[in-house]
């Protein structure tokens, strides 16, 4: 994640904690970056992740996610 | 380095500490849920429009029934389908206030059909947020109104028959036969695309009550997975293909820009605007004294209707108010205005009155047979019966004066059958039972007919002609 805040381009930021495996975020992303993980969560749910690029900082994973904690996507702003 | 997050709004709280339990930061909605969606665009709209501390969310019966836990908002959770009657009262209360009412489609088109229907058709200032999964989610997925035809739920289980359970209701289209509302539209949160324009819906909707400009109802086409036994993609699917079918997205209208703001004149309560409404400005209605010497006297006045049992406890009522009393007059009556019994309850009091019923009466008039067999065990010890001389064979309790009082002969002489109450009135007064002077007695009978007058002296003349009998007979 740093690296890509670094590289000044936008990503998701995963909760994986609050992530409930619903799946609805995967068919909303445009650019087919996130992926459901092998692994479960402290809580036993299985949970979305990022493939590390690609993200376009458009937001759909997070207005699609019913959690409110779960995703949240970070866009850099270009310094004029 | 500046960022931009597009992440929680801040009007959903970071931690649910009224949820409490092992997972205080997730929701108590089942994964893939519409409600966490819903929610979050709320916040969003809530935070961009700046109208958080004037927010009061109110919590269904319902899966959202913990909507409460989430909006860092003004909250209240209501009984099922009452929101838009306690909604009502919150933004009548608090006029400034952006209430927003969030109900599901069993709260909202089943139990609470009526209250929505009727605080559309009033205009009032609160958004609505009208949840449609087509099922009821909390009780364990039951048939609700929205259920489409054919749909299986456990209380359909061969789906459901319109034969038996009649067809899905469309909320919008319903409220959109009503004036009043200023905005309705049907959106849906099935998938991005659908998300992007509820985002807006609800913007809109939120607008109007930042504006203060009325009623606005918005229709979510939402998601069940866990109860509807899908998952992400099949409740996608079920909602752009099954329910969009059957319950069209679109704006039924967007009234925004013509509408004017609603301001509701204050309401005046007190006691002087009162009086001038009533027309009670004049001697006849002085301010009541508090005196804690005076006897309460509890009086109960029975008979037939047209008997003029209602207007005798009127009449009374006066009295007690020209002798700067606490006074209160209560009735009771059939449905019938003439032929049915009735009875009234005064209390003329030296302090404020709780309660004007009265249970247990010091005087208790009956200008009827049945009245007094009903009536007479509930005179207290030492109480009075006043009953009318045609009655006859009713035993009275012990410990009770009972004086049968020819009322209607006294009447029928002084030249009015219908003045047997005011036969009862003049004894009342001559006995004395209720502690008010004599004179008080006279200047009600002129309050009381004072639209009538040509009927005062009749009427006084019966007063006196009462009073007279009572000294002679009665010991």
């Amino acid at each position: 994640m740093s690296e890509n805040s670094e590289n000044m381009k936008p990503y998701p930021q995963l909760n994986h904690l609050e992530c409930k495996g619903c799946e609805r975020c995967i068919p909303a992303c445009p650019k087919s970056v996130l992926f459901m993980s092998e692994h479960i969560n402290e809580r036993g749910y299985r949970y979305v992740e990022y493939k590390g690029e690609g993200c376009t900082g458009c937001g759909n994973c997070y207005y699609t996610c019913p959690e409110t904690l779960a995703i949240a996507v970070h866009i850099p702003i270009k310094e004029k | 380095m500046a960022e931009k997050i597009i992440g929680k709004p801040a009007a959903i709280y970071d931690e649910f500490s009224r949820k409490g339990g092992a997972a205080p930061t997730a929701t108590h909605y089942c994964p893939g849920c519409g409600h966490g969606i819903i929610h979050k665009l709320i916040g969003e709209a809530m935070d961009d429009l700046g109208i958080q501390d004037r927010s009061v969310m109110i919590s269904p019966v319902g899966c959202a029934v913990f909507a409460y836990y989430y909006f860092d908002c003004g909250n209240l959770q209501v009984a099922h389908g009452r929101a838009p009657a306690v909604g009502t009262g919150m933004s009548r209360a608090q006029d400034n206030a952006v209430v927003i009412s969030y109900q599901g489609d069993g709260d909202l088109a089943s139990i609470g059909l009526n209250e929505t229907m009727q605080a559309a058709n009033r205009g009032e200032k609160m958004a609505v947020f009208f949840v449609n999964n087509t099922v009821f989610g909390m009780t364990g997925g039951q048939m609700a109104p929205t259920t489409l035809i054919g749909e299986k739920t456990v209380t359909c289980p061969d789906g459901r028959d319109p034969r038996f359970a009649g067809y899905p209701l469309h909320m919008c289209e319903i409220l959109d036969n009503l004036k009043a509302p200023v905005f309705i539209e049907r959106v849906s949160i099935s998938d991005i695309s659908h998300i992007r324009k509820a985002r807006k819906a609800i913007r809109r909707a939120l607008e109007v009550q930042r504006d203060g400009k009325g009623y606005a109802f918005v229709e979510v086409l939402s998601t069940c997975p866990t109860n509807l036994k899908q998952n992400a993609q099949q409740s996608t699917d079920f909602v752009n293909n099954m329910m969009e079918k059957e319950f069209p997205l679109q704006n039924f209208r967007d009234r925004f820009d013509e509408a004017e703001p609603l301001w509701r004149d204050e309401s005046d309560f007190s006691k002087s605007a009162i009086d001038k409404l009533y027309s009670l400005e004049d001697n006849a209605s002085p301010e009541a004294v508090p005196d804690k010497d005076f006897r309460i006297a509890l009086v109960k006045i029975a008979g037939f209707g047209g008997q003029g049992v209602l207007s005798m406890g009127l009449t009374l009522a006066r009295a007690g108010c020209r002798d700067q009393r606490y006074t209160s007059w209560y009735p009771s009556y059939g449905p019938e205005q003439r032929g049915g019994t009735s009875n009234c309850s005064v209390v003329i009091s030296g302090e404020s009155i709780g309660s004007p019923v009265v249970y247990e009466s010091d005087v208790l008039i009956a200008l009827n047979q049945p009245s007094l067999e009903k009536f007479a065990g509930d005179v207290k010890k030492g109480g009075v019966i006043l009953y009318d001389a045609t009655i006859s064979g009713v035993e009275v309790p012990k410990n009770v004066r009972s004086i049968a009082v020819p009322a209607m002969q006294i009447a029928k002489d002084a030249g009015s059958v219908k003045a047997a109450n005011t036969v009862m009135l003049g004894v009342m007064m001559e006995l004395g039972d209720t502690g008010l002077p004599e004179k008080v007695f006279r200047e009600a009978i002129e309050d009381t007919f004072a639209s009538k007058p040509k009927l005062i002296p009749m009427n006084l003349t019966i007063l006196e002609a009462a009073a007279k009998w009572a000294r002679e007979n009665i010991k």
